[in-house]
């Protein structure tokens, strides 16, 4: 008796059935990566009537209005400017009264005491700004913030942030840098 | 005579197919790998503001969306901007609500890590947006993202 080798399952529509699910997932495909700028929100406010005292120098103080004008410390400005303003604000200028206090602070991962600004950039906004502008101002602050994190990452351990990959170093720039951005209760005052 | 020679007739050689399925399972997986099917149909018009210095959104199972801006359906819904939350209109009233549903659907070791991704439509005005901002502060949920588009450069 001839032993009948078992039948080939015929391949030929193979490359058909794959075509169909490619063509299936190409369409249901979304490429977007989401981004954004990421914030935390301060926590809900227990009793209203505390006030935080904080010294006049040590805030600057960044005003948006119904018709997206800006103001920066009573004076009119751009968004361009804006984060070379938030940087020469934060850093350090010893005996300096128009700027910003500076405190000692003891970094436990560095072992040292390291000078620190009790600088804050306060953000208010209006009901009638535009959520445009206020991304825009806020990238602005970011970008500041970022800038201020590459210098001391570059002081420190001779790479910019971003390119940081040991965590712990990244906790100890975010220690010496933190984002010291306030978003003062909205206003109604150019209604919606 | 003729340094040509032209009439041979030689028979086209057959393109070998064999390998075609493979190549296009190679294309099928990458598709399969990115894919990330869309939950909620857009109920409202958004489009996303631009900024520089964008993060990318970590632990995407983390991320619940609240989308304002102009309804898609004008005649039906008018011009003023909406808040969506999953597939329906909302209030700025629903939001704690919400935020507590997401945090349920989590489990229980990361719920504190929820983030709440804002798509906002640029021309969207403050206000809204700052209601919503309230609210989530209410719910303690606290981590937001303000969903932009990178560019390189304003």
């Amino acid at each position: 008796m001839a032993r009948r080798s078992a039948p080939e399952i015929n391949a030929g529509s193979m490359a058909d059935i794959a075509f169909l699910l490619l063509i299936f997932f190409l369409v249901t495909t979304t490429m977007d990566v989401d981004t954004g700028i990421t914030r935390i929100l301060p926590p809900p406010v227990k009793n209203k009537n505390e006030k935080i005292d904080v010294k006049e120098r040590n805030i600057l103080k960044i005003l948006i209005n119904n018709h997206d004008l800006m103001l920066v410390n009573g004076l009119p400005a751009t968004v361009n400017g804006l984060s070379n303003k938030i940087i020469d604000f934060m850093s350090l200028h010893p005996n300096n009264m128009s700027y910003p206090q500076i405190k000692e602070v003891y970094i436990p991962e560095l072992g040292k005491k390291v000078m620190m600004t009790k600088g804050i950039v306060s953000l208010k906004n209006d009901r009638g700004t535009s959520y445009k502008m206020y991304i825009s101002v806020q990238d602005a602050i970011a970008k500041a913030f970022n800038e201020m994190k590459d210098q001391q990452s570059l002081k420190y351990y001779g790479v910019k942030f971003d390119q940081l990959v040991d965590p712990k170093k990244t906790k100890i720039i975010n220690k010496l840098v933190p984002i010291r951005v306030s978003e003062a209760e909205p206003e109604n005052v150019g209604g919606q | 005579m003729t340094k040509f020679k032209t009439t041979k007739t030689k028979a086209e050689p057959s393109i070998n197919t064999a390998s075609l399925p493979d190549i296009i399972f190679i294309l099928l997986f990458f598709f399969m790998v990115t894919t990330t099917m869309r939950q909620n149909t857009l109920m409202v018009k958004i489009k996303l503001p631009e900024a520089t210095q964008v993060q990318k959104l970590q632990k995407k199972s983390l991320v619940s969306y609240i989308y304002i801006g102009e309804p898609v359906n004008k005649a039906l819904y008018g011009t003023k901007p909406r808040i969506q939350l999953n597939d329906s209109y909302a209030s700025v009233k629903d939001i704690p609500e919400f935020v507590s549903k997401e945090r349920q659907a989590r489990p229980e070791a990361e719920r504190n890590l929820i983030t709440t991704s804002l798509k906002v439509d640029e021309n969207t005005k403050m206000g809204i947006v700052t209601d919503v901002k309230q609210q989530l502060r209410k719910a303690n949920a606290l981590k937001i993202n303000y969903s932009t588009r990178k560019v390189l450069k304003r």
